[in-house]
């Protein structure tokens, strides 16, 4: 058995009534990469500030590195942490930023340099190191930033949004900074945010979290294509998934204006006994025109609505079944509004959910 | 007279150009604004400017109870010459500047320690920031009867302790020319640390949490912090309870004549009650003119200064 | 010590019952209760004054000779409560300081409205009809709020002498007024520059003009800083003493003019709980404005200080 990087047990927290976190667990890696991804008030922050031991949690238990820390000071649990407004002290240079809790623990002089050095080499910031805060852009600030989580020479590392205040620019060039950083370093790192192109791209493993509880905690690919309630499956991707309303009834989904789709290609994770209220979700990639189309075990002819050209691809909605849809298709295929086209998919490589639980079927 | 002026000059200025997409044509929006702020005008520049010239020509005078402007009423600068060997003036400068730094330090430092407890996720908070602050809310008249009363040394403090069995205790600061001074310090403190503390307390609670959260992964001790990290980053709460000590320092005058009249002797004497003294029982407006010139003096180096570090400000931020 | 085994992920819901687990347990630290300590002590020390205000008015004169300061009356008399609004003596007059509360009470409220009504215009003016020079004369007018009042106090006394109004009611309304615009102007000045622009320029595209727009439009919308700025002008109205002795004259004697008169008067014996009556007496009021205005009253202060 691998020993476990960080583990939660049964964590709770409350502010007075409200249940924040309710009975979580999570075990993390060494070396993982995990995204905490969720909308605002998800309690995701809330969760790493548990974990930075900067909330007193109301029960459950934190480790460490193998370590129980649930009661630990946060600079003693082995932890450095970066936060979304950088939080550098204002009124010290970025060198003084980054040694300034090394000093006040008492580290010898020539220790914090090298360690001050080393952080400056990785993140390119030596030449930095003399100024202050202001004079910095937003992108170096964030670096100088997690130099000082650097700095402490820690294995676990918390980001707390820290790419939120960045301009799009930027914040995809540092994400494949800290990417970068990752595969260097190998630290375990836990990283919130509400950005799923974020949690997309740099994530091992994603947690999405609904009202302090983990929905669904997989590798990227399984949290896109498999997700495991409707929540997950709408809160994922851009444009969000179609849904289409319906009874599932063996291998035949009827949509409710009586459109029969077939199932058969679907790979149930539970078995539908009998005939159930049912919603199926298909993304819009999935979505094919013409001749692919007339290949897939459900095609129909539409007529276009607005077609929204995006430069590398083209977005169009129409109606299948009475529902909108949208569809994504390559730019090369010219498309038009009021044009007829012929449109089919996979149901396989959907995902069909139970209206009544919610939870994929 | 100098809003007429304004107003004509904006008119007649305009007139040629109006039609064209030059300048902006004068308009009766812009009359009416100058209308509106008549008041402001006259006091802008009817008191805030030609009363202080008045002042300063007159310090330059041997006026006594009225303005006198006749061609030997000027003496040069003899006022001055006068006033910085007169006894009772050197006493109330030294006393400025002691009286000033001593209740500025005390009320910064204790105001800022109020807020930093205040801070500390107190309960009944609002009752203790009400105590804190009630006595700002009463003159400065009233809280120096009440000092003197409570410093009396036959009724006061003394009297008390003394009658406890202490019989050698001595607390009666008013009525020793040395110590007099300190009454007014105490009393000025009881009456204006709120205020420090409030302004203070808004600043604490300015700063971005985070910056406490980076501290405390950090483990930087909450003393240090407050000290070190957090106090740096109040600039502007410091600065405005700062000026706003100096303004009242300045200015203090009813504290004197409510506690101690300037005594014993002349030992509470300051520069705002010794102008006053001169324009009315002293008759000698010359004089005084010249005391009020000086005290203009430190008020417009420190604007000056002031100015110019925000234009400083400016062209550092414009460079960047 | 962990094991690993005791690390595994827990299969089903079976427990790890190892080391602490839930909040950490919160004990009365000697730190917390050192704060208590302070603030009460702080308290105390703010408090002590008003303790002393109140039994010493409600003592007896023999009473206050024979005991100390703090310990409460052991005869509570209104006497000298009575005596301090009604008979007390200020030289020569004897009518307590119910004269000087009436003249308070006019000039605190003709001057708050005055003051307030021209502040209001300059701060709309100054932030939407920004005519040549404007920006001189707000400069000229904020350097007014560090002159020390001395050395304007003179010209003035000459100047509304000129005018016959020096030692009237009109006189020290304008003084208040005067004095009073340096800091309720900026205080208008920086709420209505803080409105949206939108707001002034749609108003214009529909056609209003200087008077409409301030008082169809900025007027309704600034009750909250007119709030602020009442708060300030009543109390520092009230609480004035120079200006009441300079400008005031004998018939519009404020209060805490009165007041001071009557504790520093030397004919007789000094009665000194008559003189805290009446020190009572006329902090009652701005006291009354503070623990009403509760929060508005910071806000006031705050806005009063951004002078800088």
């Amino acid at each position: 058995m691998t020993q476990h990087s960080v583990s939660i047990r049964d964590l709770s927290l409350n502010f007075g009534n409200v249940k924040v976190l309710q009975h979580l667990d999570l075990d993390i890696a060494q070396g993982e990469f995990i995204v905490l991804l969720g909308p605002s008030g998800c309690g995701k922050s809330t969760l790493l500030n548990c974990i930075a031991g900067l909330l007193d949690v109301s029960d459950g238990q934190i480790f460490i590195g193998g370590k129980n820390v649930t009661w630990e000071e946060p600079k003693d649990r082995g932890i450095g942490m970066v936060f979304q407004s950088y939080a550098l002290y204002p009124q010290m240079t970025v060198e003084r930023n980054l040694s300034f809790g090394l000093r006040v623990a008492g580290m010898k002089k020539e220790e914090i340099d090298k360690r001050v050095n080393r952080a400056a080499e990785i993140l390119q910031i030596e030449p930095l190191l003399q100024r202050k805060p202001v004079e910095l852009s937003g992108g170096q600030r964030q670096r100088v930033a997690i130099g000082r989580a650097l700095v402490r020479d820690v294995d676990v590392f918390l980001f707390d949004e820290p790419l939120s205040n960045l301009d799009a620019k930027l914040r995809s060039d540092l994400r494949v900074e800290i990417k970068r950083l990752h595969q260097r370093l190998k630290n375990t790192m836990i990283y919130v945010t509400h950005d799923q192109i974020e949690a997309l791209t740099l994530a091992d493993r994603i947690a999405v979290m609904k009202n302090g509880v983990i929905q669904q905690l997989a590798d990227p690919h399984t949290i896109y294509n498999k997700p495991v309630n409707l929540y997950v499956a709408g809160f994922i991707g851009s444009p969000s998934m179609n849904m289409f309303q319906g009874t599932l009834n063996g291998n035949v989904f009827t949509t409710e204006d009586g459109t029969a789709i077939p199932v058969g290609t679907y790979q149930f994770t539970t078995p539908a006994a009998g005939s159930t209220k049912a919603v199926l979700g298909v993304r819009p990639e999935h979505i094919l025109l013409g001749d692919d189309a007339r290949a897939m075990p459900f095609n129909t002819e539409v007529e276009i609505e607005i077609v929204e050209p995006m430069g590398s691809d083209t977005l169009a909605w129409t109606k299948i079944a009475g529902h909108s849809v949208t569809f994504r298709c390559n730019s090369d295929v010219l498309i038009e509004t009021g044009q007829k086209i012929v449109v089919g998919f996979d149901p396989g490589r959907g995902s069909i959910f139970s209206t009544e639980t919610t939870n994929r079927l | 007279m100098a809003q007429l002026a304004t107003a004509k000059e904006d008119g007649a200025a305009a007139r040629p150009a109006a039609g064209s997409s030059g300048r902006k044509p004068f308009r009766l929006s812009t009359l009416m604004s100058i209308v509106g702020t008549m008041p402001m005008i006259a006091t802008a520049v009817g008191v805030f400017f030609i009363c202080i010239i008045y002042s300063f020509v007159l310090s330059f005078t041997n006026s006594r109870i009225f303005p006198a402007f006749g061609a030997d009423n000027f003496v040069g600068t003899d006022q001055y010459a006068r006033l910085w060997s007169t006894g009772r003036w050197l006493v109330s400068v030294n006393n400025i500047w002691f009286f000033g730094l001593l209740s500025i330090v005390a009320n910064m430092t204790a105001g800022y320690l109020l807020a930093v407890f205040m801070d500390q996720r107190i309960k009944q908070e609002d009752l203790f920031r009400s105590i804190f602050l009630y006595p700002f809310a009463m003159s400065l008249v009233i809280t120096g009867l009440v000092w003197r009363w409570i410093l009396d040394p036959n009724y006061g403090i003394q009297a008390t302790v003394r009658g406890w069995g202490f019989e050698d205790f001595a607390f009666a600061p008013l009525v020793n020319s040395g110590t007099a001074i300190y009454g007014l310090v105490v009393a000025g403190i009881w009456n204006g640390v709120g205020v420090t503390m409030a302004i203070m307390l808004a600043g604490l609670r300015g700063v971005d949490g985070e910056i406490w959260k980076a501290a405390k992964i950090d483990g930087i001790p909450t003393w240090k912090t407050y000290l070190f990290i957090v106090l740096p980053m109040m600039k502007g709460a410091l600065l405005t309870a700062f000026i706003l000590q100096c303004v009242g320092v300045v200015r203090v005058y009813d504290l004197i004549v409510a506690m101690t009249q300037g005594g014993p002797g002349i030992s509470t004497q300051m520069p705002a009650v010794f102008v006053i003294q001169h324009i009315t029982d002293r008759s000698n407006v010359g004089l005084g003119m010249a005391a009020a010139t000086m005290m203009l003096l430190p008020v417009i180096v420190l604007l000056g200064l002031q100015v110019f570090v925000q234009w400083r400000a400016n062209r550092v931020k414009e460079n960047a | 010590m962990m094991t690993t085994e005791a690390l595994a992920p827990s299969a089903g819901t079976s427990r790890i019952e190892d080391g602490p687990r839930g909040a950490k347990p919160r004990t009365l630290t000697l730190s917390r209760v050192g704060v208590y300590v302070f603030l009460i002590l702080a308290a105390l020390f703010f408090l002590m004054p008003l303790w002393v205000m109140v039994v010493t008015s409600l003592k007896s004169m023999p009473e206050i000779q024979l005991r100390h300061i703090f310990q409460w009356p052991q005869q509570i008399t209104f006497e000298p409560w009575l005596k301090a609004w009604d008979t007390a003596c200020t030289g020569r007059d004897c009518n307590g300081l119910k004269p000087g509360f009436l003249n308070s009470v006019k000039i605190t409220l003709v001057g708050t409205t005055v003051s307030i009504i021209i502040a209001a215009l300059n701060g709309y003016a100054l932030s939407f009809w920004k005519y040549k020079g404007a920006n001189i004369l707000f400069g000229l007018l904020v350097f007014g709020a560090f002159v020390p009042y001395q050395v304007v106090i003179y010209p003035l006394i000459i100047g509304l002498r000129e005018i016959g109004l020096f030692g009237t009611f009109p006189g020290i309304i304008i003084i208040h007024t005067i004095f009073g615009m340096p800091i309720l102007t900026l205080l208008f000045r920086n709420f209505f520059a803080a409105l949206p622009p939108e707001l002034f320029k749609a108003a214009r595209v529909d056609g209003a003009g200087f008077w409409q727009i301030f008082f169809q439009i900025m007027v309704p919308m600034a009750v909250p800083i007119t709030i602020v700025a009442v708060i300030l002008q009543v109390t520092g109205i009230w609480n004035d003493f120079l200006f009441g002795t300079v400008f005031a004259g004998r018939e519009n004697m404020p209060m805490t003019v009165q007041l001071n008169n009557i504790v520093q008067t030397t004919t007789g014996v000094r009665e000194y709980n008559v003189h805290m009556a009446a020190t009572i007496l006329t902090a009652a009021v701005p006291l009354a404005v503070y623990f009403i205005s509760g929060k508005w009253f910071v806000r006031g202060i705050a806005a009063g200080a951004v002078k800088g």
